[in-house]
């Protein structure tokens, strides 16, 4: 018993306002949504689009359960599940504020100052103010504990160095929120770990430098502090305590529909390519992934739901998290299965590029936001194997 | 969850524990009917479980008596509950009494039928049906037949069929059935039809493996606590954990898909609901029962372990009501027919 109950998913509550708003949603995308390539909606919050995102937080869309106070809008994790999920099916370009609202605003929430909130917060939700995570560097990966960039302590605040790999959108974004060594790690090596409120455009000693992904893009980054100064004001919440955390933003980070909905861009191409009257094999695979979709989506709003009730719900969040991924990669596999064409990014047809774009994107899926290996580690502590 | 649904199901989970144990397994095992077991889930009220208050049934509401099937599912109960409530639904629909004893319900398959006609204050019958759960064993066979382009409910007594006898891969009794030429005495018409009957059926295979992974799930990681290979339990080896990771998310998605089929399933049986429980809960038995397996080693392949009785019904109840194919075809037919502008319309519409 004692297994199932940590990984227990309560339903999700009912909750029929939502698809009042859902309506709304659609409407509004009906007429915002930007005339963009088919590809942008491709691995989730790909694309970024300072303009939708005010449009966005003029709508009250973005830091929709924070305060008022803070210019949220004090409504439930249920609603704002609505607008997540049908931006991403509509492959709308969210990237602007997706991290900030998912991950940095809530942690500010929960740790900031009171002036670190006040100042920051209702720019977010306007959808004027973007964030990227400072976690990953060269020899910390999975193993994030052993970060090495280090803040040292000096007159009025703390000198950085080090360097930060793989940060999404570092280039296009205002605060970056910066794991740092500020102490030694101690026995349980999760010590001495602090997060700091980078202001980008403000702090001298930081060169960001692109590196593309395989697909040739430009997504995710380096960053290197080179005696980059931090305000004592710019850390955030306790010196020490970074490992704390950053373990409870990954509960928000991984349970979200951009965990199963990566794919969805190639699917509706693939059900238009396969036409109103597919092949029996067709029919069959296409069931079978939608299949998968209802119950992910039902395991997702159910987190929504348990994170909405107070509960800490991280090891369901990875459990989501892995099979939203597997089904994320299976898709463009099925589906160059069904259709005979090459993938071809520089094709005329729809389905054609979306399938390129996705086959490369993919191998990510189960790498960013914590690696399926880790993942499945995490569900097997839940199961009390470790 | 509605309160009583808890209340429901813990008080379940108590009477199979103890009507379930290993002996009666063992001798359910080998053909022998559980009647202790039968009498208390007929004392609860579980075989009518699906039947009106007004008609003499637990008055239960019908997602909250599917959900007794989850339970039943962890402790593979060893009789014809899930029958019997099929039986009581359609009996119920057509105002039918509910008589005593386990109930069979034919036609199960696709493409078997059944036709009726009338014959003097009776109904006569005419079909062959294949694979019928316990039709033998059953004090009567609820038969959906068509009669006069509408759909007839007829009790049919087993003893004047000819009957088959044959086995699902865990035992359970699915039989072949002739009904030409049986006389029924009481029979009448209903709204339910085959497929609705299909559905349903297809609900309840779904809470049952659901609650079969569960168990199958529980096992496994306790045998991997107290399994000592190396020097250290089997659970500490992280190829170990990774696979049983895998299981846990399998159990978990086959429940929320049962789920999600028992709750549509008291507004709308033809809900996409049921189908993608049946094909997510079908795939998840498959994954999950291979990974229990290798898990337990050879124990786990001996008779004398348990974990057969649960993953031998997962490998039966998978292709029963439909298999994973059959509904993922239909699924998969209307979402293509809808268009692939509907097709995030139809995933959120399912709720
Ligand atoms: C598209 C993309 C965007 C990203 N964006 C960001 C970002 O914005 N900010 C940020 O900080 N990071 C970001 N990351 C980095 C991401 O968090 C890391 O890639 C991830 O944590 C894995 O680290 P790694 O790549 O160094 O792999 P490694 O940790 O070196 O792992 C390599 C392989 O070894 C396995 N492995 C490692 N340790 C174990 C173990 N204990 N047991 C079993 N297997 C193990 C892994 O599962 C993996 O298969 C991004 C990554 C990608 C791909």
């Amino acid at each position: 018993m004692a297994s199932i109950d940590n990984l227990r998913f309560e339903p999700p509550p009912p909750f029929p306002e939502a698809e009042v708003l859902r309506a709304e949603v659609r409407a509004f995308l009906a007429e915002h949504l930007p005339k963009r390539a088919i590809t942008e909606g491709v691995g989730s919050w790909g694309g970024h689009d300072r303009d939708f995102s005010r449009k966005m937080g003029a709508c009250g869309w973005i830091g929709m359960t924070w305060p008022k106070r803070y210019g949220g809008h004090e409504r439930s994790a249920l609603e704002r599940y609505v607008v997540l999920e049908e931006m991403l099916a509509s492959g709308a370009p969210v990237s602007g504020h997706w991290v900030a609202d998912r991950q940095s605003g809530p942690l500010l929430l929960r740790v900031g100052t009171e002036q670190q909130k006040n100042s920051i917060l209702p720019r977010i939700a306007a959808g004027e103010c973007s964030f990227c995570i400072g976690m990953s560097e060269p020899d910390s990966g999975s193993d994030l504990a052993s970060v090495r960039t280090r803040a040292a302590a000096v007159e009025g605040g703390f000198r950085v160095n080090g360097t930060k790999l793989w940060t999404s959108n570092a280039h296009r974004s205002d605060y970056m929120i910066l794991l740092c060594r500020t102490g030694e790690a101690g026995e349980q090596r999760h010590g001495g770990l602090t997060q700091f409120l980078v202001d980008l455009k403000a702090t001298q000693g930081i060169a960001i430098r692109p590196v593309r992904n395989l697909a040739g893009e430009h997504h995710f980054n380096e960053v290197v502090f080179q005696d980059a100064f931090l305000p004592g004001a710019s850390v955030l919440g306790e010196v020490g305590s970074g490992w704390q955390q950053v373990t409870g933003e990954l509960a928000f980070e991984r349970s979200g529909p951009e965990r199963f909905l990566s794919s969805f861009t190639l699917l509706v191409e693939l059900t238009r390519a396969l036409g109103p009257d597919p092949s029996e094999r067709a029919r069959i695979a296409l069931g079978r992934i939608v299949a998968h979709i209802y119950t992910l989506r039902r395991l997702s709003r159910s987190v929504a739901g348990m994170l909405q009730a107070g509960a800490n719900p991280a090891q369901q969040a990875a459990l989501v998290k892995d099979l939203g991924t597997t089904l994320e990669q299976e898709i463009p596999e099925i589906a160059r299965q069904l259709i005979d064409a090459e993938p071809d990014r520089a094709s005329t047809q729809d389905f054609v590029t979306v399938l390129a774009h996705t086959m490369m994107n993919a191998p990510s899926f189960s790498l960013r936001g914590g690696t399926r290996e880790i993942l499945r580690g995490m569900i097997a502590r839940g199961l009390g194997l470790r | 969850m509605s309160e009583t649904r808890d209340l429901v199901r813990e008080a379940a989970e108590r009477l199979f524990e103890k009507h379930c144990g290993a002996e009666i397994m063992r001798r359910t095992d080998g053909g022998e009917f559980p009647q202790a077991l039968w009498c208390a889930l007929t004392e609860a009220g579980y075989t009518a479980a699906l039947v009106p208050e007004a008609a003499g049934g637990a008055g239960l509401d019908m997602s909250d008596a599917l959900s007794l099937l989850v339970s039943a599912g962890r402790h593979a109960v060893p009789a014809p509950l899930a029958e019997t409530m099929l039986a009581g639904w359609l009996l119920s629909a057509a105002g039918i009494p509910f008589p005593e004893g386990p109930l069979a319900v034919a036609p199960v398959r696709e493409g078997d039928a059944v036709t009726a006609s009338r014959d003097g204050t009776g109904w006569r019958l005419q079909g062959k049906t294949g694979r019928v759960p316990w039709a033998a064993r059953a004090a009567a066979i609820v038969v959906l037949a068509r009669c006069e382009e509408r759909n007839l409910v007829a009790l049919a007594a087993p003893g004047d069929c000819r009957i088959v006898g044959g086995a699902n891969l865990a035992g359970e009794a699915r039989d072949d059935v002739d009904f030409s030429g049986v006389r029924c005495s009481v029979g009448a018409f209903a709204a339910p039809d085959a497929a609705a009957l299909r559905s349903l059926g297809a609900v309840m295979r779904s809470a049952q493996m659901a609650g079969a992974l569960q168990s199958v799930l529980e096992t496994s990681v306790q045998y991997a606590r107290e399994r000592v290979q190396f020097g250290r339990p089997i659970g500490r080896f992280q190829a170990v954990q990774q696979n049983l990771a895998v299981l846990a998310g399998q159990a978990a998605a086959a429940t929320a898909a049962a789920e999600a089929a028992i709750e549509a399933a008291a507004h709308n049986l033809h809900s996409p609901a049921v189908a993608a429980a049946k094909i997510r809960a079908g795939e998840a038995a498959g994954i999950g029962a291979a990974i229990a397996h290798q898990v337990h080693g050879a124990i786990g392949f001996t008779q004398e372990h348990r974990l057969h009785y649960s993953t031998r019904r997962l490998w039966s109840w998978r292709d029963e009501f439909g298999n994973e194919a059959y509904w993922a075809r239909r699924l998969g037919g209307e979402l293509a027919a809808a268009g692939a502008d509907r097709l995030w319309h139809g995933i959120t519409a399912a709720g």
